[in-house]
């Protein structure tokens, strides 16, 4: 598939739903979209895309949220295609890509101990990089703490 | 004590315990036992478990996770025994410092008995610090 | 009747403490647990009270092996952020960095995966070539590791010119041991035997657990953000990507020592192609926004993602290396498996684990603790390649 293939499924499946498309460079996309879209369009990504999962960043905002990207490549293409959703304070809970992308399995438990976001349907919220006895409701890359 | 420490320096075999390093510090430890620098003839050897061993290589930041980890290393060790730190992240933190994970240094959680500093420190270095252990055990016993 | 076999977390060996719980049925690996974090230094945290000038030595250290990959994805980043260039000159040094560690990196590999199956002459064959890598970027960057040879908009220091030729001459004589690592591994039916249809890792599962690197490539995953996404001096320069189709350990030894010889040709057209100039844009600062930065370390993609807000100090610095997704694979690689392969099969990934410390067998019905000696693993794998080289005839 072509750049220019993929980026009209994606506009046509999701012109709607995409609040905005930003483009840094010729090869770094960025497009937020609404939490409560994510999970349709990461699997779109990643199953009718054959997109590949690189990583979830998680960003403590002045806003009084916090934003997660979650990054996405396409083999053999020079895009890297950046997912943001923004999550209001104080709900921090957002749906988990896991189901459907099992390699994002790790990243969401380390965001959510060093953020504080609650993913839903995630199968396991072990501890995964901080010891067991870490205080609870401490984040350390949280801005206020 | 004198005739165990005695012993300890005819041929100390080492326990690599490595506290939350970069691995660059530990890559060099494994250099100073290949051809060479091969520290072997010296009988200097390698071992996998610390109830084996007459020294400690500690390498690292000591993170949280490691504190009760390298205690109980430590505490299988046979005494008397010896503890080297090696590299800057164990003598202090170096650029680690300030760290939300790192409350202590190697040396507040296990006594060290000499200090070998450097990132990394070359395996000429590493090898030239545990001689000078060596010569200074050697006036004690 | 399951019981559970802990790995970890610390191990003669090298590399980061790691805990794995291997449950197993007789001799069989039916489940994997992995517990990482004894080596989590908050660097992420940290990053955002150095300057951007300091970051990069800061990253250097997050892996001693990687130690010029994290800071070439840095670069990559805050150049992708500023939109800055760097000079011709600088990129082939950069380049020629970037190889020598990967030669170096894949040669440490080899040496201990070696040392895993018993054949220790190939561990301390393999290192002592090595150093003639480390005595060629001792003399080009000042250390034998940690070479603090990059920064914004260029390089710290160039290359002499009347260097060069020496470089290329312990190139050459590095070339013979190369052709003799190759025979010694590609041809030995010991480790064939050991390692041919061990640990697969298909191509659905590679996709599925979005795998990078040496880890990918041998299970038909053909990525490689050299040739993806270039970067440095790559796209100036002919080599192929090495790709395998059948994912097992032996894939990923072939895969690791044909990339060096690409490595190799990367080298020699660098040197060759490299013309005078200056190597540094003095870059003073960097404007507000957001920088992506690839670069492909020995292990696989290495990701750093930056935001700036115009100050001199990163307001998130997000790093993530290519074992944090390789490790996870071996949850699937191992199953089925023998015991006396699962070291073997995690350490193909060049994460690095083994079972320095002593093994903890938990025997569920009864509850009781059988501590069991140091390097049980390890001797598990020895005598397994001793049972093999029986069976072939071979003493």
């Amino acid at each position: 598939m072509t750049w220019k293939e993929i980026n009209k499924k994606i506009h046509d499946r999701f012109d709607k739903k995409i609040v905005k498309w930003f483009e840094h460079n010729e090869h770094r996309i960025y497009v937020d979209i609404d939490p409560a879209d994510l999970v349709e369009f990461g699997r779109f990504l990643f199953e009718d895309l054959q997109a590949r999962f690189i990583i979830a960043s998680g960003v403590d905002t002045p806003r009084d949220g916090i934003e997660i990207l979650y990054h996405f490549d396409f083999f053999q293409l020079p895009y890297v295609f950046s997912v943001r959703v923004f999550i209001e304070k104080p709900k921090l809970e957002v749906d988990s890509l896991v189901p459907y992308i099992k390699g994002a399995e790790w990243i969401e438990r380390e965001i959510s101990e060093l953020l504080g976001i609650q993913f839903n349907n995630h199968p396991d919220m072990r501890h995964l990089i901080l010891p067991d006895d870490w205080p609870e409701g401490k984040y350390p890359l949280r801005r206020d703490q | 004590m004198g005739i165990k420490l005695k012993a300890l320096t005819k041929s100390p075999w080492v326990y690599h315990l490595s506290t939350g390093s970069c691995n660059n510090c530990d890559i060099e430890i494994l250099d100073c036992l290949t051809p060479r620098y091969d520290l072997e003839r010296f009988g200097i050897v390698l071992v996998g478990s610390p109830r084996h061993a007459d020294a400690l290589l500690v390498t690292g930041n000591m993170t949280m996770k490691c504190i009760p980890r390298a205690k109980e290393v430590y505490e299988q060790m046979p005494k008397p025994g010896v503890v080297i730190a090696i590299g800057t992240c164990a003598l202090g933190h170096g650029v680690f410092d300030g760290s939300y994970v790192m409350p202590k240094t190697v040396d507040e959680v296990i006594p060290v008995d000499i200090y070998i500093p450097g990132c990394p420190p070359k395996p000429e270095g590493i090898i030239a610090g545990v001689a000078k252990l060596l010569a200074m055990l050697k006036q004690k016993a | 009747m399951s019981e559970i076999i802990p790995i970890g977390p610390y191990h003669p060996l090298q590399e980061e403490p790691e805990f794995f719980r291997l449950h197993v049925e007789g001799e069989r690996v039916i489940k994997m647990d992995i517990e990482i974090g004894y080596n989590h230094r908050g660097i992420e945290k940290l990053a955002e009270s150095k300057s951007w000038d300091q970051v990069v030595f800061l990253v250097e250290r997050i892996c001693g092996i990687c130690s010029t990959s994290h800071p070439a994805a840095s670069i990559n980043a805050m150049e992708d952020l500023g939109g800055i260039e760097a000079p011709e000159r600088a990129q082939y040094i950069r380049t020629i960095v970037c190889e020598l560690e990967r030669i170096h990196s894949h040669l440490l590999w080899l040496g201990l995966a070696g040392h895993f199956i018993g054949y220790n002459t190939v561990w301390m064959w393999v290192w002592k070539y090595r150093e003639i890598i480390c005595d060629i970027l001792d003399k080009m960057t000042g250390n034998r590791q940690s070479y603090a040879m990059f920064k914004v908009g260029g390089v710290r220091r160039d290359i002499l010119d009347e260097d060069i030729p020496w470089f290329l001459k312990m190139l050459d004589k590095f070339k013979p041991a190369l052709d003799l690592f190759k025979g010694a591994v590609m041809d030995d039916p010991v480790i064939h035997a050991r390692t041919k249809g061990v640990g697969v890792l298909t191509t659905e599962q590679a996709k599925k657990y979005c795998v990078v690197g040496p880890t990918a490539r041998p299970s038909g995953v053909a990525i490689d953000v050299r040739k993806d996404d270039p970067y440095f001096a790559y796209e100036w320069l002919d080599w192929d990507m090495v790709v395998l189709q059948e994912g097992d350990v032996f894939a990923k030894v072939a895969c690791r020592i044909l990339e060096m010889y690409e490595s190799m040709k990367i080298l020699e057209q660098c040197f060759k192609k490299m013309k005078p100039g200056i190597v540094d844009l003095h870059v003073k600062e960097l404007p507000p926004g957001e920088g992506i930065g690839r670069a492909e370390a020995p292990r696989g993609e290495v990701y750093h993602y930056v935001r700036s807000d115009g100050s001199n100090f990163p307001v998130r610095y997000k790093v993530r290396a290519p074992s944090y997704m390789n490790i996870f694979s071996n949850e699937v690689a191992v199953l089925g498996e023998q015991v006396a392969d699962a070291a073997l099969i995690l350490a193909a990934v060049d994460p690095c684990y083994c079972c320095t410390e002593r093994i903890i067998a938990i025997d569920h019905d009864t509850n009781e603790e059988k501590k069991l000696s140091s390097s049980d693993l390890l001797r598990l794998s020895h005598e397994k390649t001793i049972r093999v080289k029986k069976e072939l005839g071979i003493s």
